[in-house]
Order: C-alpha cells, then structure tokens, then sequence
C-alpha cells in the first residue's frame, strides 16, 4: 500500500495525471485512489484485502478544500468540508436547512465528523443522503484536473449505477449551491431503524422561483430527480391520495427488492411521503 | 453496590482476548462450507500455499472422535465427508498473521457436490432431504394433562392461531476468540466463554486427553446471551488442534462477519393454538404444537424444546392441556442457547393468542387475562401446583397503574381519529419464566463450590460462574460479604479456571444470583463452622480466626464448601414430562405504548413499562440493567431484528443489514419489582436473566394491532411484513 500526501490541489492533480491518465493508466502500478473522510472506503477493510495493495491519494492535507464560503447568492463548500461543519453553521440552518436535516441523519456522530460531502457525491451510492438535498438545492460540482476545471449539475452527474461524468485523473474541487427562497422545503429519510441506518427510501423537496425539484434516494440505480412529479406539481394537478401520485412516480423511478427492503414498499412509501408532505403546501392536493 | 468492572469496561481499559499479548503465536483461521448440504469432493490447497509454513488441520488430525460433545453426538468438529450446513467448519489454517491467515482461507477452495437441501422446517420434508432418522425430527416431546380432546369438543368456544418467529442474532459486542497454547505435556485454553466445564469436558473428549492435561480458563467476556454457553467449545477444540499441530500458541479470534455467519442463534419457531373457552373468556382447553428450527445438529435444541413447550401455555390456569413439540433437522447454521431458551417463542406465542380470542370473542384483553391468572393452588401444564404467595393480580395491576393503560386507551382513539397517518396503540402481556435447570437438571449435576478462607483474613469465592457483563462478579462479592459481615474489599472472585474452582455448572438459564448465591451463602456458613464459629460470629472474629486456622496450619487449605440440595417438595418426571419444572418462577407483565407510522408503515415503540416479581431484588441497579437491556432485545427481536436466508446461510451477516436497536429506537423503560422472597436463592432472589425477554414482542404485537386494527402473527413484524397487513 503506498499513501500520497500533496499539500496543494496542483500537486494532487499532477500525481493523478501521472497514475490516472488514459494509457499511461496501464502502466502505471495501480491508479491512485483519493482518501477524504475514508468513512466509505474503510468500511469493508477487513474484508478486502485486495484493497490493501492500492495506493491511495489523501487529500486531507489540502487547506484551501475545506473553505466554506457564503456569498449573497450561493454557498460553496470544499471538497473536505465535512457533515459536521454544517450542522454547526447558523447561516446554513436558515439558508439552506435540508443541508443541515440531511447532515444530522448521516450515520452518527463519528460520521458527521469525518465524513465529507464531496466523498457522498464521489461515491455515488444511490442510498446517499447528501446528494438527493444537495441535488434538490440545484447544486454544481466543481472538477479540477491537471487540464483545467469544469463543472457539472450534480443532477446530470451520475449516468448509470456508481457512473460518474468524472474522469479518474479528476478531482472534485468543491460543490456550489445557489441561495435562492423557498416556499417549500423537506428532507424525508426512511431507513430500518433511527440513527445509523442506511436509506430504504428518502426524498428531498424544494419549491422556489425557479419551481419544483423533486429528488429521491434508493428507488433507482443513481439519486434521481422525479421530472414527472415536478411537472405535476408545476402545473398543479389535482391529487387526491397517494395513489394518486404512483402512476407519474413510475415513470421517474426503478426501484428494485434488496437485502434492505422491497421494490413495492419503496414505491408506496415514496408515494405517501410525496403525498403527506405536499398537502401541507399544495392546494391541488386533497 | 456499584459493579466492580464497569468503569474499566466503560473506559476501554479492559483487556479481551483479542487484546490479550500471546508471544510468538499463530493466527488461526477456518475454511468453511460454501453449500448448504453435500458430499465434500475435494479441500484445494493452492500449490503456494503448500510448504510455505501454513499449518493445516483436517479432520484426520484429531487424536478423538469428531464430535463436539454435547447433548448428541451428532455435531462433528471439523466436516469430512459431508457438509450439513453453510460456513460448516472444514479445515483450520494457522500463519503468522491475522492477515494472512485470513488471505489463505480464503484462498483454499472446498468442492462440495451438492444434495437436496431441508430450508424451510415447517414444511414435511421430503425423501431426498431426509437426513435424520426418517423424518428429519431431531427431538419430539410431549407435555399432557387432563381430556383434552373431551374438553375440547364440549367447549362453547374454540379459538384458533397460528405463530411464527424468526432467527435472532446474539450480536454479544465481542464476537468469539480463544487462545490456545501447550504449557508442557497440558493444552490451556483462554478465552470468551460463558462455561468452562463444558469446554472442559469438550475438549478432553476431543482430544483424548484426561481432565489433568486439559485447563479451561475464562478471559473478559464482551458478553454472550447464550452465544458462548455451546458454540465456544467448537472454537476451543479448533484452537487447540492448531495448537498441537504447530508446537505453538495460537489466536483464534471470529471477525464479527464470520461470528454472524458461522455462530448458533435463536432458534425459528412455528406455534399453533386451538384453545377452548367458555363464553366468558374462561380457559377450558389447549392444544398446543410447537415446532422448532433445529437447524444442521442437535446442540442444545431438545432442551430449548422443552422449556419453550413448558412455557407455552402462558402463566394461566388449564385442567387439560396437550403441547407437542418437535424440533426440525434443517440445513442451515445449527441453533443454539439464547437467552430465554425457547420461552420467548412460545410465549410470544400464547401472548398474541390471547388478545386474539380477546377481539374475536368480545372480551377486554385484560379482563380475559384477569380472569385465567394462575393462583395459589392451581397447576401449570405439567400439572406443578403453584404455591409460592406472589400476588399475580397485583403484578398485572401495577403495570397498569404505571402506564396509565385505560387512560392510554382512550387517549388514543381520540388520537387515531384526528391524525392524518400516526397510529397509536398500547398493548400488554402477562408472562412468567421458570429460573435455573428444567426438571431434574439441577439435581443431576450436583452442583460444588468452594470459599477459600485465606492465610491473610480475606475470602476468596472458587466458582465455575462467569462474569458476562451481567453482574456475577459484584453479586457475589455482595452475598459473600454480607453472609460473612466482611467489607467488600475483604472479598476476592476467582478467575473460573478449571485448575482452580470446581464445577458448579454453566452460566445459564438464570441460575447463577438463585442457585449459585445460595451455594455461596451455605459455603460461608461451612467456613465459619471449620474455624469453630457460629453464625452470630462478626466479621472481625472470622478474619481473626482464619488468621489463627493458617498459622496452625502452614501450606494447607482452607475450603468452605456447598453442594447442591434440592429444595423440598420438588418432584419431576422425565419420562411423562410431569411434576415440578422449575423450583422458583419469575412473574412479570409488560406494557408497551406503539405509535405507527402509516406513511411508512414502521412500528416505534414511545412508551414501555416492566413490572415483575422475583423474589428479593438484591442490587437494585444491576436488576434493572438486566430488565431494560432484556427489553431492549426484545425490542429488536420483535420489530428489527431479521436473519435473512440465502440457502441456509445468513445473507445479512453483518451490522450494517442486521438491524439491532440503537439508543434513539428504544422508549424510556420503566422497570418496577414486587418483591417476595424466595427461600432458597441466594438472599431470597429468584432468576431474572432471562424472564425480560419474554414480554416486549407480544406487547409490542398487541399494541400494534391496537393501534392499526390488523393482525399480525409473524415476527419480525419489519415494516415491509406490516405494510402488507395493512394494505391487504
Ligand atoms: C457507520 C457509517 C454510517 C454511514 N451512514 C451514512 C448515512 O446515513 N448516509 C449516507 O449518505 N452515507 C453514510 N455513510 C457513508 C459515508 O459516510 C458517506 O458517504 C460520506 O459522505 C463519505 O465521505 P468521506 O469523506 O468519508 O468519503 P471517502 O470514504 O473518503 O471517499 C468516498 C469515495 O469518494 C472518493 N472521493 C472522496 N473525495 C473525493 C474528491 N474530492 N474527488 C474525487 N473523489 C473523491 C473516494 O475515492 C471514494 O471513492 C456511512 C458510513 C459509515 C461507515
């Protein structure tokens, strides 16, 4: 196992350039695996030996990835910027609360401490529970490599199961959210038990000025946005009962029956949470 | 008095096994079945592995019989022809390190051609799964009293019900390690157990060793629930065959993914009630069938049997009674002792049961209950007249009071009405739990204890009972000095070591405070009798006079001792399953306060109250630790708590899937004791490990279907199993 400490973004880029790039990739000994929190890549330790013999690029050295910056019209958070860091941050549990809801039903304390929001999106879990608030939020991801920057809506970002539109030499660089005002806001997380759980189903909802994301977690291959049930809710459909809601909901999500639970309660509860939640907010749900 | 190895357990300071330093030892790891069932072709061992200094040991490396020596001897150390289960033991590999030992079990392949495998232990099965006899049944029991069918047929009522519950996992937060090393011509095993003895007696039959040449010591034990009272003796043998094999110590020690693969739990039930009443509710008859998943070999499932059929008609009065039961070869991972030892599944059972006559006949569950408690003078199933002067009324009246039950009832149906998807509901059950061995275990094994008066005025405990993390250690040290009027500091607890203490039976069936503290209490008083003291001695006349008896005696021993004396009275026949099935019960009702989510059909429980008797309550702290965490498992085993079977084996064995309660799942618990002194505990106690895990499921089931209006009967009652019920 050999460990990479860059201190600066450059030299992480530069190192992944060299181990991560294209055909060099064949050459090199094994390609660099970046390290934020670890609390995803340590998990199954014990068990994988194989990982062991990697090599891996620990960016915890890096200063400038853990800023938080406020600005009047967004939030950028670094890539080491931690669960922890937000539910600590005043502005955050005004601004942009589901952040905070999310952040405080990752795992537990040791989590939200180590754990980081960049190491959620890089993972690309579709249980994750970062990424269906900050999707729901209209956040971008920032990638850095040795050939420049770019960036990305975390909504286009996952093209398939744990597919990424991010190349192995790429880093994510920090996460931007907009700042805009909600009518309407609410992380909904169900998992087999209170804390420490990983999600069966969940949902994120966000209704302001520039309308209505809907974005659900573990009912499909990636986090998802529902566009069915945004545009029935932009154009203010009737709703009568979770039912209701099951037919558009079909056609935004796959959920499928696992080790964690079943394909059929995934819908129905996704439904019911969708439906118990709207009626607070919608007249066209009765 | 506080417990004596909390703060260090608490603060992280106490050494386990894992943490033990062993010098210049070997780790060891194990090969296991990859199939449910089948004839072993082949074991690979990679050419690499050859000769590169790995030790391996099959079965043809034992000096003795294949079997780990329990009940039958049916359970083989390591597998040679045939596998009967997934994650069977095959081969031991021992290396230089954790790691690579690891890497190399992994690394050699068991071939195995697959046979028809038996999963599912309520269905019949069929010629190809047959293994055992001719029809699969490892243990068949029958309890009967009375006409049954008589009174059955005449009764204006008849109910009936079906039951099941599910595997659960003792997930004790130190999974299973032993040491083993040759000290001269002797094997010493170290490690987490609940029972020397019977990794003693294990371990010499194994390896064809005389008593003399085999010692068993305990090492700090991060708990065990019954996990670490049969299956320990396994990983001993396996350690100590390495152990000879290499010429050096070894470190077996389960990471907690194999510990959940490969270990015994609670074995699956499947309980069917037909029961006759009268119009009012009165109980006329039962016909009771209980079945259990034995799992691949017989551990201790014959007397997991008999125990959960003698609890399995409630703690209710009946003139003819009928329960048989039947305990099922199955291919998958043997089942084992777990706290409570088949009484939860049946009582779980009988609990539900009766709010179900409850609603069909129109009957308040309270007064149904009221109406059928056992009172002095009436029998249980096995025909045992009660007798003991507990207040059973009084026990379920308490638990009543204290949650405010008839309140909670109308509070929530005013609730129910106005929520849009919360329902609440409160649900009780009435239960008892029969403490030490089951008929005439206690008498057969004799229990021996010893308190060693000591040449510097102190007192030393020589006991086989282990401290688990329930509390012996403190118990003990609490009755000792108390019996001899000695500080606690005067008092020492030996490390059980089979060199050292004698054998006063396992740390089970909540024997040790009841049957164990009353040897304690007899071999103090035998001490002070050797030193020529009489009971009114105070303690510094007894410190004084064994200084006096030692420098009398230079070099020699000082031994109070006890054996085991049957109370009076006590009559049991194992032959027609009639008679007195325990010495001493604990009684108990519990209470438990729901509220269901319908938008995601998950049952939280926000309330729960415990009320028991057990004789006298002899620390206070210890005995509600034991309560609230016997909830807290109950908790989980009724609403969490899922094995799930992947072709005999368990598909989520780890935590992450196997779902136990944390802090935030569990309600406040209060726990409240009647106390009525029991003769012949140890201080007036009766048992109470065990008991608290008979009652949350059942409550917790009745307070479900309060809330909701549906019917459940098979638990784990997961939120997927719930939102079926309610949406059918
Ligand atoms: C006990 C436990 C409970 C948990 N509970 C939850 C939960 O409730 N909800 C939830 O969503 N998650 C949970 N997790 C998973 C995990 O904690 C989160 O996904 C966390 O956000 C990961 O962040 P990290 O910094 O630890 O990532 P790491 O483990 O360091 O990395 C995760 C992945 O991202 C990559 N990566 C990290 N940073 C970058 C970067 N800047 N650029 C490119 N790639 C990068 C890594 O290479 C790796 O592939 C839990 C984990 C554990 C162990």
């Amino acid at each position: 196992m050999a460990i990479h400490q860059p201190s600066t973004l450059s030299e992480a880029c530069a190192l992944l350039a060299t181990h991560n790039r294209g055909s060099d990739r064949d050459l090199a000994p094994s390609p660099l695996v970046p390290i934020a929190g670890g609390t995803d890549l340590y998990t199954h330790w014990p068990q994988r030996p194989d990982e062991h013999a990697k090599s891996y690029l620990d960016l915890s050295g890096i200063e400038e990835l853990r800023a938080v910056r406020w600005r009047n019209d967004s939030l950028t958070l670094g890539a080491l910027v931690t669960y922890w860091r937000l539910i600590q941050d005043r502005t955050c549990w005004s601004a942009l609360p589901m952040l905070v809801q999310a952040a405080r039903q990752v795992g537990a304390v040791q989590i939200q401490t180590r754990g980081t929001w960049a190491g959620n999106i890089a993972n690309a879990s579709p249980a994750a529970d970062g990424v269906p608030v900050m999707m729901a939020y209209d956040a971008v991801v920032e990638l850095v490599s040795s050939e420049g920057r770019e960036e990305i809506p975390l909504a286009d970002f996952y093209q398939g199961y744990k597919q990424m539109r991010m190349r192995p030499d790429q880093l994510i660089r920090s996460i931007r959210i907009p700042r805009r005002s909600f009518l309407f806001q609410r992380f909904e997380k169900v998992g087999s038990r209170n804390a420490q759980a990983i999600t069966k189903v969940g949902v994120a909802i966000a209704r302001s000025g520039a309308g209505w994301r809907v974005v659900a977690n573990s009912v499909a291959p990636t986090v998802c946005r529902c566009p069915t049930i945004e545009a029935l809710l932009d154009d203010k459909v009737t709703v009568r009962g979770p039912d209701d809601l099951a037919t558009a909901l079909s056609q935004d999500i796959a959920p499928i029956d696992d080790i964690r639970s079943t394909a059929r309660y995934r819908r129905r509860v996704l439904a019911r949470l969708l439906y118990f939640a709207l009626r607070e907010s919608c007249s066209a749900f009765e | 008095m506080k417990r004596f190895e909390g703060l260090e357990k608490l603060t992280g300071r106490t050494l386990f096994i894992d943490d033990l330093p062993l010098e210049n030892c070997l780790w060891g790891a194990t090969v296991r079945s990859p199939a449910a069932r089948g004839t072993i072709r082949q074991v690979r061992v990679p050419n690499h592995l050859e000769g590169s200094g790995l030790v391996l040991v099959d079965h043809r490396d034992l000096p003795g019989p294949n079997v780990v020596s329990l009940i039958t001897d049916d359970w083989p150390i390591l597998a040679a022809e045939t596998v009967r289960h997934r994650y069977e033991p095959v081969m031991l590999v021992a290396a230089e390190s954790r790691a690579a030992a690891r890497r190399a079990a992994a690394q050699i392949e068991v071939v195995v051609d697959p046979l028809p495998a038996a999963l599912d232990f309520r269905q019949t099965p069929t010629a190809e799964q047959i293994q055992v006899g001719d029809d699969n049944v490892l243990k068949q029991l029958k309890i009967e009293r009375g006409e049954v069918d008589e009174a059955l047929a005449a009764a204006p009522i008849v109910v009936e019900g079906e039951y099941e519950t599910g595997a659960q996992e003792h997930v004790y937060l130190e999974p299973q390690g032993m040491a083993a090393w040759l000290d001269g011509e002797v094997v010493v095993v170290h490690g987490s157990l609940q029972c020397p003895y019977y990794v003693e007696s294990a371990l010499t039959r194994a390896l064809d060793l005389p008593a003399e040449r085999v010692r068993v010591i305990q090492a700090a034990t991060g708990g065990g629930f019954g996990g670490k009272e049969d299956f320990p003796s396994i990983v001993a043998i396996h350690a100590a065959l390495l152990a000879i094999k290499a010429q050096r110590p070894i470190k077996l020690i389960y990471d907690r993914g194999e510990d959940m693969a490969a270990t015994t739990k609670r074995h699956p039930a499947w309980i069917r009630h037909r029961t006759g009443l009268s119009e009012e509710g009165q109980i006329l008859a039962h016909d009771i069938e209980v079945v259990l998943d034995g799992g691949a070999y017989v551990t201790l499932s014959p007397v997991v049997l008999s125990r959960g059929m003698i609890h399995a008609a409630g703690p209710y009065a009946c003139d003819h009674v009928r329960i048989r039961g039947r305990a099922m070869m199955t291919n998958s991972v043997p089942f084992g002792a777990f706290r409570g030892f088949g009484a939860p599944q049946t009582l779980f059972a009988i609990e539900r049961h009766m709010d179900v006559i409850a609603k069909q006949i129109g009957v308040d569950p309270v007064k149904l209950r009221r109406l059928n408690l056992l009172t002095d003078g009436q029998a249980t199933a096995t025909g045992q007249v009660i007798d003991d002067g507990t207040d059973r009324q009084q026990v379920l009246s308490r638990a009543l009071d204290l949650s405010r039950f008839t309140y909670k009832r109308s509070q929530h149906t005013a609730f129910n009405a106005e929520h849009a998807y919360l329902r609440r509901g409160i649900g009780l059950a009435c239960f008892f739990h029969g403490a030490g061995f089951t008929g005439s275990g206690e008498r057969a094994m004799k229990s021996l204890l010893h308190v060693a008066g000591l040449a510097d005025g102190r007192v030393e405990v020589l006991s086989a009972s282990t401290e688990i993390g329930q509390g012996t250690t403190t118990i003990f040290t609490q009755i000792a000095a108390d019996q001899l009027r000695l500080d606690p500091e005067q008092i020492l607890i030996a490390q059980p070591d089979t060199w050292r203490v004698p054998d006063n039976g396992p740390t089970v069936a909540s024997r040790t405070t009841m049957v164990v503290g009353r040897l304690i209490e007899r071999a103090c008083d035998n001490l002070r009798e050797r030193v020529g003291l009489d009971a009114a001695a105070t303690g510094t006349e007894l410190q004084a006079a064994l200084v006096a008896w030692h420098e009398e005696h230079p070099d020699e021993e000082l031994l109070g001792s006890a054996r085991y004396q049957q109370p009076p009275g006590i009559e049991w026949d194992d032959e027609t399953y009639r008679g007195d099935a325990y010495s001493a019960y604990g009684w108990a009702t519990y209470v438990a306060e729901v509220e269901v989510d319908l938008r995601t059909y998950t049952a939280r429980v926000i309330d729960f109250v415990a009320v028991q008797e057990i004789g006298k309550v002899l620390n206070e702290t210890l005995a509600r630790g034991q309560i609230q965490g016997g909830v807290v498992q109950g908790i989980g085993w009724a609403l969490l708590e899922e094995c799930r079977w992947q072709e005999g084996g368990m598909a989520n064995h780890q935590l992450t899937n196997y779902i136990i309660p944390t802090s935030d799942d569990v309600p406040s618990i209060r726990v409240a004791f009647l106390e009525n002194p029991y003769p012949h505990g140890g201080q007036g106690a009766k048992g109470i490990g065990e008991l608290p895990l008979d009652g949350p499921a059942p409550a917790i089931f009745n307070a479900v279907a309060a809330a909701t209006g549906v019917d459940p009967r098979v638990l784990p009652l997961v939120p997927e199993r719930l939102m079926e019920l309610i949406e059918q």
